[in-house]
């Protein structure tokens, strides 16, 4: 088995499902002859062709808005936005077409769309490169999204995602890109939607979290348990959309304290949804108020300060000490 | 219309316009032709193209009633761009070109193939009436405005990727040329040569919002020109000279040319929708000009002309049309009657995520506790 970079992965990946099935169309800004900007296309368009890996326009929302007629013709487009956070410029296709097609035309024109996109922070971009955006989308009936964590399911979610009948908006951490490496096997597979992904097991305390921050509650979590003696659970969700409520539910029940963490800003993002559901069905499990780790409500800042936005492993750390009830 | 022959000369206003020719006409206002234009329609299909004219603005005076006594929702009629509609529509093989209409082209979706009374069922407000029939290439009916036209663009390039000839034509309205969408898609099919037809029907108005207020250029079509294809301006209103540009355009998008751009100049007859009052905008003396040039009058002077439909053809056709319009009514009422709750949910992804079922379960016990 080859210990891979994540996006080693997903460009092994999209290599082999182009392979498999020729309707697939690659699409989006100098992803082409450049590779993309990560290089996660990289030879993709010597390998199949211009036709089959596009070098479009810059302009975000006929990238997704072609690909919407791209799918009604019969093929099975992947857009890539270059950031998530240039992805406002194509919202009102992803969530008032791509979203809703198969919805509004009764089944009739399915959207077997995968909408790649970079996001995340720490990486030190220019302005509105980094914002994790991915509670606007998780408010789109119609759509799916995947955030994965490693290498490993980064290959698994992207070969499902492509062979998903459905749109899915499918987030690669910039700060995984190539720092994420782990074992990736070589034969085809793919990891379901909606089947969270248990880091590790404890007994104290539920750390729900996606995409990088699942790494940095690891982290956090071998330190607390050297530190502190405390032992968490630490569970990735693989994908938003579906939520796989069964795993964090029961583990909440079985440890009876619960903490998300996420990159995205504190008000009106996932972790509100997940905090809700916990309430819903494990109230009375509960010994302790949930904890919510997350960026300010500020507008993503420019990249030297960055770190002072994004929570740390410090501020992790705290926060399962405080929900552990030891601080 | 060539662009390369256009001149730009600033204004005394300061202001820089690019002039535009007159509008191609091949129809008179009086039915005859001009000279040296032998239409490519037959007679057959002419004669059905003004049958669906008719057929169009008998639906519309329909729907209207239907609405006002409850038994539509809101909508938003084509009439006085019949012309524009289906002299494009009619330029196209419903059985390989598609349409990708905005809201008010329902005689292309019939063209197309569409059932009217399937049509009737959308704007009854029924989730099936946007389920077009597998076998009938038309996208469903846009309400966003321009959000069509990228779709368009994407669906002519796919179906030229898997070796088809088809040609694609997308309406939209002066109005929804503001929007970025419409510059983007435009792009795009420039680049990739994509077999597209734009039609841009310049109706006048975008609810009350003139023409005038939309875009300071002196032709829509002259845009074309900087997404390096054609752009040709006719008369909206003559049918010969819509079907005309329509078919050159699909021409060339069948023989690998490209996208094409056709502003029809045509007026809009009705209010924008049911729910708007055209008379507090448009001038009544505005309209009974406009009226003047309706282009139903004008193709009936033509086909009176060469004996293809006289009066009472005409009465036969119409007579034809209300028994074919009470069936489609009644067959829409009849549809409209099943609404199970299903439809709410299951088509909302093909495999409903365990959170949506969990939704679906409930909202279904609780109308059948049983």
């Amino acid at each position: 088995m080859a210990v891979m970079s994540m996006v080693e992965a997903i460009r092994s990946t999209l290599g082999a499902e182009m392979e498999r099935d020729e309707r697939i169309v690659l699409l989006g800004q100098d992803i082409g002859v450049n590779g993309g900007v990560f290089r996660a296309t990289e030879g993709l368009q010597r390998r199949f062709g211009e036709d089959r890996v596009v070098d479009t326009p810059l302009a975000e929302a006929v990238i997704v808005g072609s690909a919407v007629g791209l799918a009604a013709s019969g093929l099975v487009p992947v857009p890539e936005l270059q950031f998530l956070g240039f992805g406002s410029q194509a919202f009102h296709q992803i969530e008032g077409q791509v979203a809703r097609m198969r919805s509004r035309s009764a089944g009739r024109f399915p959207m077997p769309i995968v909408i790649r996109a970079p996001f995340g922070g720490n990486v030190r971009t220019p302005e509105l490169h980094s914002d994790a955006h991915e509670a606007k989308y998780a408010g789109v009936p119609g759509l799916k999204i995947a955030m994965p964590a490693t290498a490993h399911d980064a290959k698994g979610l992207l070969a499902e995602a492509i062979r998903d009948p459905d749109p899915v908006l499918f987030c690669e951490p910039l700060r995984g890109y190539r720092l994420q490496k782990d074992e990736v096997p070589e034969d085809d597979y793919t990891v379901p939607f909606g089947r969270a992904r248990t880091v590790r097991e404890g007994s104290d305390l539920t750390i729900v979290a996606w995409s990088v921050a699942a790494d940095l509650a690891d982290r956090a979590a071998t330190r607390v348990e050297e530190e502190d003696g405390i032992s968490c659970t630490v569970i990735d969700l693989r994908t938003l959309v579906p939520l796989d409520e069964t795993t964090v539910v029961e583990s909440v029940g079985r440890t009876g304290r619960a903490l998300v963490v996420h990159e995205a800003p504190l008000t009106a993002g996932f972790g509100a949804e997940i905090v809700a559901t916990i309430q819903e069905a494990a109230f009375w499990a509960l010994e302790a108020p949930i904890g919510r780790v997350a960026a300010p409500d500020v507008p993503y800042p420019i990249g030297a300060i960055e770190e002072d936005y994004i929570p740390g492993i410090d501020q992790v750390c705290a926060a399962i000490r405080h929900v552990a009830g030891t601080a | 219309m060539t662009v390369s022959g256009t001149q730009a000369s600033a204004g005394a206003d300061g202001a820089v316009r690019v002039e535009a020719p007159d509008p191609l006409q091949l129809l008179a206002p009086d039915g005859t032709l001009a000279a040296g234009y032998e239409p490519s329609i037959g007679d057959e299909e002419l004669v059905q193209a003004f049958r669906l004219m008719l057929l169009s603005r008998a639906t519309s005076e329909r729907a209207v009633s239907l609405q006002r006594q409850g038994r539509l929702g809101t909508i938003a009629t084509p009439d006085g761009q019949e012309a524009a509609i289906i002299g494009s529509a009619h330029a196209l093989d419903p059985a390989r070109d598609w349409v990708v209409p905005n809201y008010r082209e329902m005689p292309a979706m019939l063209h197309m193939g569409l059932p009217l009374w399937r049509f009737l069922l959308y704007y009854r407000g029924h989730p099936l009436g946007n389920q077009i029939p597998q076998g009938v290439n038309l996208l469903p009916i846009q309400i966003a405005l321009a959000a069509q036209v990228p779709h368009a663009v994407g669906l002519a390039w796919g179906l030229r990727q898997q070796g088809s000839d088809a040609a694609v034509l997308t309406y939209f309205g002066e109005g929804a040329s503001s929007e970025g969408d419409v510059h983007e898609a435009m792009n795009l099919a420039g680049v990739q040569r994509a077999p597209v037809v734009f039609l841009l029907q310049d109706n006048g108005w975008a609810i009350s919002t003139p023409v005038s207020k939309q875009s300071a250029t002196g032709s829509f079509a002259l845009r074309a020109a900087g997404y390096g294809f054609p752009g040709e301006l006719v008369d909206g209103n003559d049918f010969f000279a819509v079907h005309e540009a329509t078919r050159r355009a699909v021409e060339r998008a069948r023989s690998g040319d490209g996208p094409t751009l056709i502003e029809a100049r045509t007026y809009r007859l009705a209010p924008h929708n049911t729910s708007d009052d055209n008379t507090r905008y448009v001038e009544a003396a505005t309209l009974e000009e406009a009226r003047e040039r309706d282009p139903i009058p004008r193709l009936r002077a033509h086909l009176a002309e060469r004996e293809l439909v006289g009066t009472e053809d005409e009465e036969r056709m119409r007579e034809e049309i209300a028994v074919e319009l009470a069936a489609a009514v009644k067959e829409m009422e009849a549809a409209a009657e099943e609404m199970p709750l299903e439809l709410l949910y299951d088509h909302a992804y093909e495999t409903l995520p365990p959170r949506l079922a969990r939704q679906r379960d409930a909202a279904l016990a609780e109308r059948d506790p049983s």
